[in-house]
């Protein structure tokens, strides 16, 4: 009897190799417990198929160590969570602009790390246009972690623990770029917030109840606010000039880019999703409040040439009209969005190595 | 029973992992061949008449004193053509040159159909594809130095060094991009001079190529170090990519032993 069971099993055992290494993963169940794995009913395909870098736990843990690991920037003190805080949505909280090595100021406002799976390109000025490359940006920026890719590389093949975890990871050595930067999109990859209570009602799951002003946001958010910030992920993922005063000197947005004129002053549309836990806001923090942003649109919209269409009115005036009770409920609305148990998931949060 | 056949069951479980594998990379344009050969391609780098050195001075056309302190350079996607306009395209044909690195500007393309070859092309850069694949390894492997991050893409040609008609001295070309108006990805197909490669499994033919540095400066485009002297990317970056295209690469002979 065990002879044909022995065989039935390598047998089983080649196929699953076959199957691993032609790529299949469809096939191949990823482990539960990595987070953000299943795509919500709510949300549209990713852009960045679990098929590209099939989750596992291990991976996803040294991800989870690389994202909150001071040791990449060159002074050993800033991480990539240093600007990205778990409970603000993995924005920075109370920051305008973070402070990278040295205590250097940068231009811009440190973005959520939510749904990156569904982002065809990053950053404010979508020069970033994979997920895997991504972190390049901040680990080399002068402003941010101002450290080689080398030195990263150098740094974690010093280090014993990372050796053996990559090796059971990847099945070699040394740690090479590649196997890095698709670690750390395990852990980003899995950011995924899909469980706020606007969610639970959008899903018709228990928990799923708007109050009447919420409901009333809701509409009026469809109404004049989803051409940009569209989808159940809340963004278009458009490049848009919303009006901000002040000219665009400091920084041409994604006209940095493309280096074209048109695309002066235009920046990612952001998600709105945690909107309540990511102040402050814009491209370049300026403003503290919700209550704030909702009064640009409403009377602070600026003239400018690349000034976004949708914020002409036909009478001439600049902007988005809302009345006090509108911009209201817009507020209780926004705090649905507010996803508490991605905030607080403790697979996402810093853990002692 | 079971007992004897389980080795050839091994054995059929593991030859259906190969073929399947196969079967997923190869595709009709490219039939697996029957007697596959090899091409090694050499490349001299030269300015003008002169070998390149570093650090040595050199003259464009336009009159400009310049030297180079690094020069580097992808190459990829080279595909070989016969009469009959069928052409095969080497899989995962990327190669990064570096001047700093004598062992970069000799390769080997491996796996080509056998038969007699008229035409040799490539791409100066890489394809926008594998700009926005991720990860890579090898040639495109991050740590080489050759990928912004700020606007992520590979640097197709990078050359740096000094001019005394730069405004500070410095001279930096970095030539990228890859979506419009600033593509700079260029395929050249620099003429054999009527030489056939011939492709067997029991020949060795190689291709010596030349890039002569002041062609990135002259041709279509005359770039001048008292305007132009730090590029990166953008529309100065496709002018000298003009110039690539024109005549940075010749081939310099062909031996078909």
């Amino acid at each position: 009897m065990w002879p044909r069971l022995f065989q039935l099993t390598a047998l089983a055992l080649a196929g699953n190799l076959w199957l691993a290494a032609c790529g299949q993963a469809e096939t191949a169940t990823p482990v539960a417990e990595v987070p953000g794995v299943t795509v919500p009913g709510n949300f549209p395909a990713p852009v960045y198929a679990a098929e590209a870098n099939p989750p596992t736990l291990p991976a996803f843990e040294l991800g989870r160590a690389l994202f909150y690991d001071p040791q990449l920037s060159r002074t050993k003190d800033v991480s990539c969570g240093s600007c990205h805080q778990q409970f603000a949505a993995f924005a920075h909280a109370d920051h305008r602009v973070s402070h990278g090595v040295d205590n250097r100021l940068g231009t811009r406002n440190a973005p959520p790390l939510q749904n990156l799976r569904w982002r065809r390109d990053l950053l404010w000025d979508g020069g970033a246009k994979h997920l895997e490359t991504m972190p390049l940006a901040p680990l080399t920026n002068p402003v941010e972690m101002d450290e080689t890719l080398e030195n990263v590389l150098r740094t974690l093949n010093a280090d014993a623990k990372y050796v053996q975890q990559f090796a059971q990871v990847y099945g070699k050595k040394p740690i090479d770029s590649q196997q890095f930067l698709k670690a750390l999109a395990q852990f980003t990859a899995a950011l995924t917030s899909s469980n706020s209570r606007y969610d639970h009602y959008a899903r018709g799951e228990a928990g799923g109840t708007l109050s009447a002003a919420e409901v009333r946001g809701l509409t009026l958010l469809r109404q004049k606010c989803s051409a940009c910030h569209g989808t159940d992920l809340f963004t278009d993922e458009s490049y848009r000039n919303n009006g901000l005063a002040g000219g665009f000197a400091l920084d041409s947005g994604r006209a940095h880019i493309t280096r074209q004129a048109r695309d002066r002053g235009r920046f990612k549309v952001p998600s709105l999703r945690n909107v309540a836990r990511t102040a402050p806001y814009m491209h370049d923090g300026r403003f503290e409040t919700l209550t704030q942003v909702l009064a640009h649109y409403d009377h602070g919209v600026t003239e400018s040439a690349t000034l976004d269409p949708l914020l002409r009115q036909p009478d001439g005036r600049l902007g988005i009209p809302l009345t006090s009770a509108e911009q209201a409920d817009l507020l209780a609305f926004l705090a649905t969005l507010t996803d508490e148990q991605f905030l607080h998931d403790p697979r996402l949060s810093e853990k002692p190595r | 029973m079971f007992l004897r056949s389980f080795p050839l069951l091994c054995l059929l479980a593991f030859a259906s992992f190969f073929t399947a594998c196969t079967d997923d990379t190869d595709t009709n344009l490219n039939p697996a061949p029957s007697q596959p050969g090899t091409l090694d391609v050499e490349i001299d780098h030269v300015a003008g008449t002169e070998p390149l050195a570093f650090n040595t001075t050199y003259t464009t056309a336009a009159g400009d004193k310049f030297t180079v302190s690094r020069f580097k350079y992808y190459l990829s996607n080279f595909t070989l053509g016969k009469t009959d306009g069928s052409s095969y395209l080497v899989p995962e044909s990327y190669f990064l040159v570096d001047e700093a690195d004598p062992e970069s500007k000799f390769f080997t393309l491996a796996d080509i159909p056998s038969g007699d070859y008229t035409s040799l092309s490539f791409t100066i850069g890489v394809d926008s594809t594998r700009n926005v694949s991720g990860a890579q390894t090898g040639a495109l492997d991050p740590i080489n130095n050759m990928f912004w991050t700020w606007d992520s893409g590979y640097i197709f040609t990078k050359l740096e060094g000094t001019s005394p008609q730069a405004p500070n001295q410095a001279l930096v070309f970095h030539i990228g991009g890859f979506k419009k108006p600033n593509n700079t990805i260029r395929s050249v197909s620099p003429t054999l001079r009527g030489v056939t490669i011939p492709i067997r499994k029991d020949r060795n033919p190689a291709v010596h190529l030349k890039a002569d540095v002041l062609r990135l400066f002259t041709g279509p485009n005359t770039i001048r170090f008292a305007t132009t002297p730090n590029v990166m990317g953008g529309a100065d970056a496709v002018k000298i990519a003009d110039n690539q295209r024109a005549g940075f690469f010749t081939v310099d002979h062909v031996h078909t032993n």
